[in-house]
């Protein structure tokens, strides 16, 4: 085919300006009379003595493109026959390439969690749509208004789909300096590569500098499945605690130890005070010669390291679970039901996390009642008897956080807390029925309408019906 | 264009029957049948006049060893399949034989070529179970798309020149991509005795616009197909196969 410029017509899409473009393909401006919006063409360069693999990345980022929807990633609007004239068109997203924030690193903590959540949010929504990116780096994400935009699936895997660039190459495929160590290995199965690559991009944000360098060899490259990256308040001491454990956990080698779960990132980056700070992290220092020499000679198993893949966590259950309990009266009956599916559900998944929450509730009208007839806390005792109802439940501190939210409406609060946090599945009770509340609605009818998640509702069998 | 595929229906009314109605329901251009209407199953006349009725509805048939067996004798055959033609020839007609008798061993329509075992020696009825078999069926053929059976596992192969191609199991209802700058072999899954461990039948929806194709897998009584299997004293094995799949 011709070499594009502007004014060249393609398949009806007029080019109308080139825009910074990559060496493997130019990216264009483009009109259409069908389309209004305003729109971006790729073209690859395809030169006679190109690699073949470029078309097939092209092959492989259309197909999977075209499949995606969503506000995180640009709208695919058209892909040219690979055969004929190769080209992906799509959306235009207004905003600005994370790369370009990146050249003012370190950023503020501030910006290195907004950044990071909305990284996170736009990685749980491409995993939901059972795609893992496997090329995530500060030129792949577009920070827009609407939160960030993820670019360039050309080494992306669906995993319901042939995943023809990894059947055909056994060389790793991805960035030296984000690439995940099992992306090392040749293992392109798993959404936790995305998590892994996204704590380098959090390393990177918050202390300036690239975990692993940007190693050129492959041994280079496996350096990272035996040495961590210095840890970043060693580099920037500003960095707090807790946003290191962070950034620590999406970097772990061991898939066992990393999040599974990017909206878990999401949370404990919107929560911080809710992240408990490990006690013991891998060494940080290199080893001395001598071990470096024993090592060499024990070296384990490469597959022991990564630990299995976090796929079979992600489907053994829910990640993050939100309970909902009514501590305001006399339920204990029903509170020890929604007790015992809590605990069944948790028991599905050994790193899911439970909010628990309850609510106080306040009037609209007359001036809310702050403290009991002792002058004792109503929200403290609130506090008080969540922790002891979930007591029984045994959680180590890092798997559970309590939540006494003051509230005109119990069901507004339930399902804002859970829309904001991105809840998994959400557990609530429900009162035997009465004609009041088959009148007026009942909380848990109100949720189950209108929750974006799994809920469970939990009935005491054979309750009174008052 | 949609195509629908099927193929290995071995003479089992009750898969047939589950698949034709999901065919009615998705409303293809065009039906192709890539052979072994009979064989196995214990209704060859039901499965072989409903062939002949799709075939005068317009739709494409291909001769399979099966039906090649039932007409010549079995030769060659697994003991179970070599029991089943023989009990398969007592109940067919000479109308029968002469409807089988006349299917051709492949069939053509634009970029795309059907034939039930492989397109590299289709009377000899060689199975596509890897790459390798996949690469040899499509050195045969020029088209870019091969369609065919016999294996009774749903497979794509992908292949580009100069590679070996990639083979990939296709999820049940979940489209899968052909690609323009690859050849494609994709073995259909078997209506009639499926053998990838899902008892459910199996047949394709090829969508040439959107360039992609779906195994379909319909639930079928195979209790009723067993119980008759027991019933006319074919070998008990082809009936419990169909309830697992295997």
């Amino acid at each position: 085919m011709e070499t594009p410029r502007a004014g060249s017509v393609i398949d009806g899409f007029t080019l109308t300006e080139r825009l910074t473009s990559g060496a493997m393909a130019t990216l264009w401006r483009a009109t259409h009379p069908d389309h209004g919006m305003p729109l971006v063409m790729k073209i690859p360069i395809l030169d006679p003595g190109a690699d073949a693999s470029m078309i097939v990345g092209y092959e492989t980022e259309a197909m999977i493109h075209k499949r995606l929807s969503g506000p995180h990633v640009p709208r695919f609007v058209a892909a040219g026959d690979l055969a004929r004239i190769p080209y992906i068109a799509m959306e235009f997203v207004a905003g600005t390439r994370l790369a370009e924030a990146l050249q003012s690193a370190p950023l503020a903590v501030a910006e290195v969690v907004r950044i990071g959540i909305a990284i996170s949010v736009a990685l749980a929504d491409l995993h939901r749509q059972k795609v893992a990116h496997l090329d995530l780096k500060p030129q792949n994400v577009m920070m827009a208004k609407g939160g960030a935009v993820l670019l360039d699936f050309g080494l992306s895997r669906h995993s319901e789909l042939p995943d023809l660039l990894g059947e055909e190459s056994s060389a790793p495929m991805g960035t030296a300096a984000y690439i995940a160590p099992e992306q090392v290995l040749g293992d392109r199965s798993d959404p936790a590569s995305d998590i892994f690559a996204l704590g380098c991009i959090l390393y990177q944000m918050a202390t300036g500098e690239e975990p692993f360098g940007r190693p050129a060899t492959l041994p280079g490259m496996k350096r990272r499945l035996y040495h961590a990256p210095r840890p970043p308040r060693s580099l920037r001491p500003e960095t707090p605690a807790w946003l290191e454990e962070i950034i620590l956990r999406c970097l772990e080698v061991d898939r066992r130890q990393r999040y599974a779960d990017a909206a878990k990132v999401a949370f404990d980056l919107r929560h911080p005070e809710q992240v408990v700070v490990a006690r013991h992290r891998r060494a940080t220092t290199s080893p001395g010669l001598g071990k470096r020499i024993l090592a060499r000679f024990q070296k384990r198993d490469e597959a022991e390291i990564l630990g299995p893949s976090a796929h079979a966590r992600r489907e053994a259950g829910p990640s993050i679970i939100l309970v909902a309990v009514d501590l305001s009266g006399e339920h204990d009956e029903l509170a020890a039901a929604i007790l015992a599916e809590t605990q069944r559900l948790l028991a599905a998944r050994e790193d899911s996390w439970l909010a628990c929450l309850t609510v106080l509730r306040t009037e609209i009208i007359r001036e809310t009642q702050t403290v009991d007839e002792h002058g004792r806390s109503l929200y403290i005792n609130r506090l008080v008897s969540l922790k002891d109802w979930a007591r029984p439940l045994h959680l180590r501190e890092d798997r559970v956080s309590y939540h006494v939210i003051e509230a005109v409406s119990a069901a507004d609060a339930i399902l804002n807390y859970a829309g904001h946090n991105d809840i998994d599945h959400v557990v609530l009770g429900a009162r035997a029925s009465s004609a009041v509340r088959r009148h007026l609605g009942s909380v848990s009818t109100k949720v189950v309408a209108e929750a974006h998640c799994s809920v469970s509702v939990i009935r005491v069998k054979g309750g009174r019906t008052n | 264009m949609r195509i629908a595929v099927l193929t290995d229906l071995h003479a089992n009314r009750e898969a047939t029957e589950a698949v034709l109605k999901a065919v009615d329901r998705l409303a293809p251009d065009r039906i192709a049948l890539l052979g072994d209407i009979v064989g196995y199953g214990p209704d060859p006349v039901f499965a072989i006049e409903t062939a002949e009725r799709l075939v005068s509805d317009g739709a494409l048939c291909l001769l399979g060893n099966h039906d090649q067996a039932a007409i010549t004798g079995p030769s060659g055959m697994t003991p179970h399949a070599h029991d089943a033609i023989l009990w398969t020839r007592t109940q067919l007609s000479a109308a029968h034989l002469g409807f089988l008798d006349a299917l051709p061993l492949s069939a053509e329509l634009p970029g795309m070529l059907f034939v039930h075992a492989s397109a590299r020696t289709p009377a000899r009825w060689p199975y596509v179970t890897n790459e390798k078999a996949a690469a040899e069926c499509l050195a045969a053929s020029d088209a870019p798309l091969v369609l065919c059976g016999h294996t009774h596992v749903p497979t794509i192969y992908y292949a580009r020149s100069g590679i070996e191609p990639v083979r990939f199991q296709p999820l049940p209802h979940v489209a899968a991509p052909l690609s323009a700058i690859r050849r494609h072999v994709v073995v259909v899954g078997a209506v009639g005795q499926p053998r990838d461990g899902n008892p459910a039948a199996c047949f394709a929806l090829l969508d040439t616009g959107r360039a992609e194709i779906t195994m379909i897998r319909v639930p079928y009584d195979t209790q009723e197909t067993a119980r008759k299997i027991h019933a006319y004293g074919l070998p008990e094995w082809l009936g419990l196969r169909l309830h697992i799949g295997r």
